[in-house]
């Protein structure tokens, strides 16, 4: 049962990863990256990795694919023009992808030699997620603490690179406005009868 | 028949190869190779968390999310220098990076 899911999960994430990198337009790439982030979770699921598969919806399809689909729908690129001269790279590319999977295999197939025994969650185990914060926060609360800094770090290179002052528009300066005084903006005059001022 | 860890080894091997191929066959365009970037870091993902499963340690999980963590920071930084290209120069064919003449 467990290797039947497997096979059409794997099937399913091959076909779409093809499709991520072959499709025409990029929107469908990305919806076809979403597929693909998809049924990795599923397959992580079908190990007992539950909370990586959860995490790798939340970031990956949540905020990895959906900034994708923003910036691919504002930017207004001829993609057909891009798209041009595609087919020559494709013997090649094959080429490199073809040598490169049979090494790989020879080095999986040269060290893994015999497959430790299964995953087998025993009743009474701790769960996925529980397993995980347990050491989290303990043992690798450094690592952790890291990648909450290289997040924060991301987020303001990503501001500070799109953030523009422009000098045409016209802004509100909140600082200006609050030390604005009366005496700034009005002037009490005692106008005389018959004349302007 | 059951689930080994060479299943899941191996669908990671053939993954990342197609993120491989995937940046050399989309040479242009810059944003499909960022995605075969980020089909390459699932595929390292699948095989860090298949090693922690079938070995019964749980540090390859918590190095699968940190792996999770740079790759979401790359997405956003590599997004945002698109963004910043395209606001300059009108396209982001990747022919067209030639400013500093390297």
């Amino acid at each position: 049962m467990d290797v039947i899911a497997f096979w059409i999960l794997s099937a399913i994430v091959v076909t779409s990863a093809v499709c991520v990198i072959g499709a025409r337009n990029p929107v469908h790439s990305v919806l076809w990256l979403i597929l693909a982030f998809f049924t990795a979770a599923g397959l992580l699921v079908l190990i007992g990795a539950e909370f990586l598969a959860m995490l790798i919806v939340v970031v990956y399809v949540g905020a990895v694919a959906v900034l994708f689909l923003f910036v691919v729908m504002m930017l207004d690129v001829d993609f057909v023009e891009l798209k041009q001269g595609t087919l020559q790279y494709w013997p090649f590319a094959l080429m490199i992808g073809i040598a490169f999977l049979a090494e790989i295999i020879l080095v999986t197939s040269a060290t893994v030699t015999r497959d430790p025994s299964a995953f087998d969650p025993s009743p009474g185990a701790p769960t996925n997620a529980e397993a995980i914060g347990a050491v989290m926060y303990t043992e690798y609360l450094l690592l952790f603490q890291m990648s909450g800094i290289i997040l924060l770090i991301a987020m303001i290179g990503a501001i500070v690179l799109t953030l523009r002052g422009r000098p045409d528009v016209k802004r509100q300066s909140i600082a200006k406005q609050t030390q604005r005084r009366r005496s700034d903006a009005t002037e009490l005059l005692d106008v005389e009868p018959g004349r302007g001022i | 028949m059951d689930l080994t860890l060479s299943h899941y080894l191996g669908l990671s091997a053939v993954l990342f190869t197609i993120g491989v191929v995937g940046i050399f066959v989309n040479r242009k365009n810059i944003i499909v190779i960022l995605m075969a970037i980020e089909l390459i870091l699932l595929s390292v993902n699948i095989n860090l968390a298949a090693f922690a499963v079938f070995t019964g340690t749980i540090a390859g999980q918590v190095f699968a999310m940190l792996v999770l963590t740079v790759a979401a920071a790359e997405a956003a930084v590599g997004l945002a220098i698109l963004v910043v290209y395209f606001r300059n120069r009108g396209d982001i064919s990747v022919e067209s990076v030639d400013l500093m003449k390297g």
